[in-house]
């Protein structure tokens, strides 16, 4: 796929060196459904198997659940308090019942992010789309849930509690501004920082490639910045799961 | 064997090591100790983001009421208005962890010297 496009397109074909080439998305089986384009792309491949990988955690480490767990059912209660807590300590009594969805959220993008670590694989969260479509998704969920439990007055999450009566009219506008930029901010953090780290690992290693010798150099920054890629990776899971939870808060208490 | 001045000595050892211990148990504030980049980044998203809808507002009213360029004078500058809206708000809520952060250690300590 690559050699092809890139014999075209340079004079070196084997010596390009292309770090943005790991966020490509190919075709793996081309499926056409009523003339729109429903393929089967690496991106869909990693999805399904960051879903598989999540549910076969759970389901291994909760096979043979005991009082003293073994190492991976301490895996799986583990995942499972760290989201349990952070709705307890973000929504309140009122958030336990979207735990699964929430739960379900976490762990799509946990393992996105950490198996986009795998070398060779793809991580489907730098690709923009994917993470503006889930945090869209939360945001309609949100808004509904809001709406549904609060009628009309959940207008009054867009004028602050206390604030002179006259002011409404910038007010208003400026939090409905603010609760649109919602979903966006939540996708593009995730991207961003998945989409940089990873460009970042690519650029260094052409680096280490392009200095013969002395590539020994960003090659021992690799190894630091992998280690931080990591802590990149369930940081930014996390940090949606809980921004997420924040919404939901809001959604429900109204401030 | 006992004495006090000796015993005084151990128990004010015995008291700074079960207070080291408290510290290494506690669990971590994830976010209240997210690092200094990290909510730089967060907040620079926040201002962008708000921009972006407000410019993105405002073009397509423009275009729709053939209005050009008065609405999207009118919703950038709303739009940095709901940025710092949302800058305001994210510090806040630092803030609020990071106080929750430091009464729960306090609370920890004072419950150790009882």
């Amino acid at each position: 796929m690559a050699s092809t496009q890139h014999a075209e397109a340079g004079a070196h074909p084997e010596k390009v060196i292309d770090p943005l080439h790991q966020f490509e998305i190919y075709s793996i089986l081309d499926i056409n459904i009523a003339g729109y384009d429903v393929s089967f792309t690496n991106s869909s491949l990693w999805m399904v198997i960051a879903a598989a990988v999540a549910v076969g955690i759970m389901k291994l480490g909760l096979r043979n659940a005991e009082l003293v767990p073994s190492r991976m059912q301490n895996v799986a209660e583990m995942l499972y308090g760290i989201v349990a807590n952070m709705i307890r300590d973000n929504v309140g009594d009122a958030g336990k019942k979207y735990f699964p969805i929430i739960f379900t959220l976490f762990l799509f993008v946990l393992f996105g992010n950490v198996l986009g670590m795998l070398p060779g694989s793809f991580t489907f969260t730098s690709h923009l789309i994917v993470t503006f479509t889930m945090a869209s998704v939360i945001f309609i969920a949100v808004t509904v849930i809001g709406v549904a439990r609060h009628g009309t007055h959940f207008l009054r999450l867009f004028f602050p509690e206390g604030a002179p009566l006259w002011t409404a009219a910038i007010l208003v506008p400026i939090e409905l501004v603010s609760y649109l930029s919602r979903p966006i901010s939540l996708s593009v953090r995730l991207f961003a920082n998945m989409m940089v780290g990873h460009t970042l690992l690519k650029v260094l290693g052409g680096f280490a490639i392009l200095m013969g010798a002395a590539g020994i150099l960003p090659i021992a920054l690799l190894v630091g910045i992998t280690a931080l890629e990591f802590l990149v990776a369930a940081l930014q899971a996390y940090v949606f799961t809980i921004l997420t939870c924040i919404y939901l808060h809001d959604a429900i208490h109204l401030h | 064997m006992t004495d006090p001045k000796k015993t005084k000595d151990f128990d004010r050892r015995l008291a700074a090591a079960r207070g080291r211990q408290v510290e290494q148990n506690r669990p971590k504030q994830s976010v209240a100790s997210m690092s200094g980049a990290a909510v730089g980044l967060r907040i620079v998203i926040e201002i962008m983001a708000a921009i972006a809808v407000g410019v993105g507002i405002g073009l397509a009213l423009d275009a729709w009421l053939g209005t050009k360029p008065w609405l999207l004078i009118f919703f950038c500058i709303l739009g940095f208005g709901a940025a710092m809206a949302n800058v305001m708000r994210t510090a806040r809520e630092l803030d609020r962890k990071r106080l929750a952060a430091k009464q729960a250690a306090e609370q920890n300590g004072s419950n150790e010297t009882r």
